[in-house]
């Protein structure tokens, strides 16, 4: 016999009241999780994303959509460009890098997107089976796309328009899968990636064989044989000085859009911020009720067990051990809620990104641990502290002679 | 040797109560008897050192209860005093077997482990893993003794023991409590007003009601 199984035997004495004080705490705590872990990882994903893209540039429009749909590739494009004019704006000095892009095909729900080798490049993606693409309609397949269709290199499929399932296919001619990216925890993940040609041969009616053998272009804009759109073109700047010009001359100048993925990103959290805010206190709104609880349970128990510590007095207990045992009860109570708030917290995560496979939160990982989430320990026993600090102090000087003659 | 000398004690705002020297050997058997209200469970817990008094000493076998400090006296209690209360007052969340060890893991006494041997001489060790709520009231009471006996106490104090038993049950109790004080070599001091027992211990004094 130790206090701490004895604590332990007085908690499991009352299974209802202890489960459902831990249950309480651990819902509270695993709101808490989710938000950290989300939080952590989503900033470091958005960022990871648009590493190396200072400006977007597409159609007139929102340009968080703007961003949205050519960066991180979650809403839908603002409509096309034309190939003529974003060329040459794209041929200004303060310009380092332009990867052009045109989207707006999916396979089951994973976008195509075409571009050039430049784009792999900007994510410094590596193969883990076959070789970029040289001719139109081959592809290469980002990691969970390759994964979740079970595709290898060699295999074809037939893409649809539009960007989500379900949508209206291409049938004349198959894509080709010629490789498929190493795991990299960013966007590419879930992308299909091919050259801007294939995306437009999709769309024309007829098709020359000729132009199915001719390589296409794998870096700088594609050309064209006819007068051909872009969705959207990623732009790295030379100099800070790009900065300040650049999208001011685009925006008015020109009747293309251009928008910043850092600005728009920022303005996007500050906009989700006041929903994260009343999310955390609501949690932390639970987490205050379960200390009550706990506290109420502990003080209410104590006034059963009066006699019961009396007695413990009378056969050699010390003040100090009551105090240590009423003590432990909350400091167990509230670790359990600890714990079982953290898986909560993970499992919630994980059903999460699971049901929602092509999404923003699809790059998460519910199985990572993060060093917060010792804080929610910390805070969970500093809960339980508060909460038995009372009924412990009130064990310690109980009165001995006074209980036992009653 | 218990020796009680001088004692005197009040409650707030009531008498004085005198509390009659008593002297007594390791070993020999006291029966205090009186009515309810007379003072018997002070006096007991006074003895147990639960309670001090407002003046005079409690000495067991050479130490006065009431210079120990705090922790000290909780020690000493557990070790040396083995208190039978008139309800049994058993943990409930415990077994019968970690009730009657309770006394050893408080006191941090490291003797030899005797619950088995008590658990047997009290008759109730078939129900060692036994749920506090399935025993009658003379089998709780035995495992109250096996715990007052536990750690080889100088002063075994019983306060009316046999109040809630019937008369076989109330027979039984003080008998065992009896010879294992005797086994022991400890003081026996029984606190009662049932007279169904008063014949089976010769020596005693009996308490006025109203003050001692």
């Amino acid at each position: 016999m130790s206090i701490f199984k004895l604590s332990w035997k007085y908690l499991i004495d009352k299974p209802l009241n202890t489960g459902l004080n831990v249950l309480l705490l651990a819902l509270g705590l695993s709101i808490i999780t989710v938000l950290l872990l989300v939080e952590e990882q989503f900033e470091s994903k958005m960022n990871r994303d648009a590493t190396g893209i200072d400006m977007v540039i597409g159609a007139k429009g929102s340009p968080l959509q703007l961003v949205l749909s050519s960066v991180y590739h979650v809403d839908f494009p603002t409509g096309n460009i034309p190939l003529k004019e974003a060329q040459k704006v794209s041929r200004n000095r303060l310009i380092k890098n332009a990867i052009p892009m045109a989207l707006g095909d999916n396979y089951e729900g994973y976008r195509i997107v075409g571009s050039n080798h430049d784009y792999l490049s900007l994510y410094q993606a590596e193969l883990s089976a076959g070789s970029a693409w040289d001719k139109p309609f081959e592809v290469v397949l980002g990691s969970k796309v390759a994964k979740a269709k079970g595709f290898q290199v060699g295999d074809t499929f037939i893409g649809a328009h539009g960007i989500a399932a379900a949508s209206h296919h291409h049938d004349q001619q198959p894509f080709q899968v010629v490789g498929i990216l190493a795991p990299a925890n960013n966007v590419l993940d879930q992308l299909i990636v091919t050259s801007v040609e294939s995306v437009w041969y999709a769309h024309d009616d007829e098709i020359g064989p000729e132009k199915l053998d001719q390589e296409v272009n794998k870096i700088g804009f594609p050309e064209a044989d006819q007068d051909r759109e872009l969705t959207t073109v990623l732009i790295a700047y030379r100099n800070p000085m790009a900065a300040i010009q650049l999208p001011r001359m685009i925006n008015s100048r020109t009747s293309l859009q251009a928008a910043s993925p850092t600005f728009e990103i920022t303005r996007l959290f500050e906009l989700l911020g006041i929903g994260v805010t009343v999310i955390k206190g609501l949690a932390l709104l639970i987490i205050f009720i379960a200390g009550l609880g706990i506290f109420i349970a502990l003080y209410n128990s104590l006034k059963e067990r009066k006699y019961d510590l009396a007695v413990m007095r009378a056969i050699g207990a010390g003040k100090s051990q009551l105090f240590l045992l009423i003590l432990l009860e909350g400091l167990i109570l509230t670790f359990l809620g600890a714990i079982g708030g953290l898986m909560l917290g993970h499992f919630f995560l994980f059903f999460i990104v699971i049901t929602n496979e092509q999404g923003l939160v699809s790059g998460l990982n519910a199985v990572t641990f993060i060093g917060k989430e010792w804080w929610i320990i910390v805070y969970a026993l500093i809960v339980g502290i508060v909460a038995s600090i009372i009924p412990a102090w009130n064990a310690y000087k109980g009165d001995i002679a006074g209980q036992l003659s009653k | 040797m218990i020796v009680v000398k001088d004692l005197q004690f009040s409650y707030e705002n009531s008498l004085e109560i005198e509390i009659p020297d008593i002297q007594l050997k390791l070993g020999e058997e006291l029966l205090i008897l009186g009515k309810s209200g007379s003072g018997k469970t002070t006096l007991l817990s006074i003895l147990g050192g639960l309670l001090a008094p407002k003046k005079g000493e409690v000495i067991i076998d050479g130490t006065s209860l009431y210079h120990l400090k705090g922790n000290e006296l909780d020690k000493y209690r557990g070790r040396n005093i083995g208190i039978v209360f008139q309800k049994p007052h058993l943990l409930k969340p415990l077994t019968v077997a970690e009730n009657v060890a309770l006394p050893y893991f408080f006191s941090k006494n490291l003797s030899a482990d005797k619950v088995q041997y008590y658990l047997g001489q009290l008759g109730i060790q078939n129900k060692q893993h036994a749920r506090i709520t399935t025993l009658s009231e003379g089998e709780a009471q035995r495992v109250s003794i096996a715990r007052a006996l536990i750690n080889g106490p100088k002063v075994i104090l019983a306060d009316e023991p046999t109040a809630s038993l019937d008369d076989e049950n109330a027979g039984l109790v003080v008998e065992l409590l009896k010879s294992q004080a005797k086994k022991l070599g400890a003081a026996l001091i029984i606190v009662t007003h049932d007279h169904r027992i008063k014949d089976r211990i010769a020596n005693r004094i009996t308490l006025n009601s109203g003050g001692l």
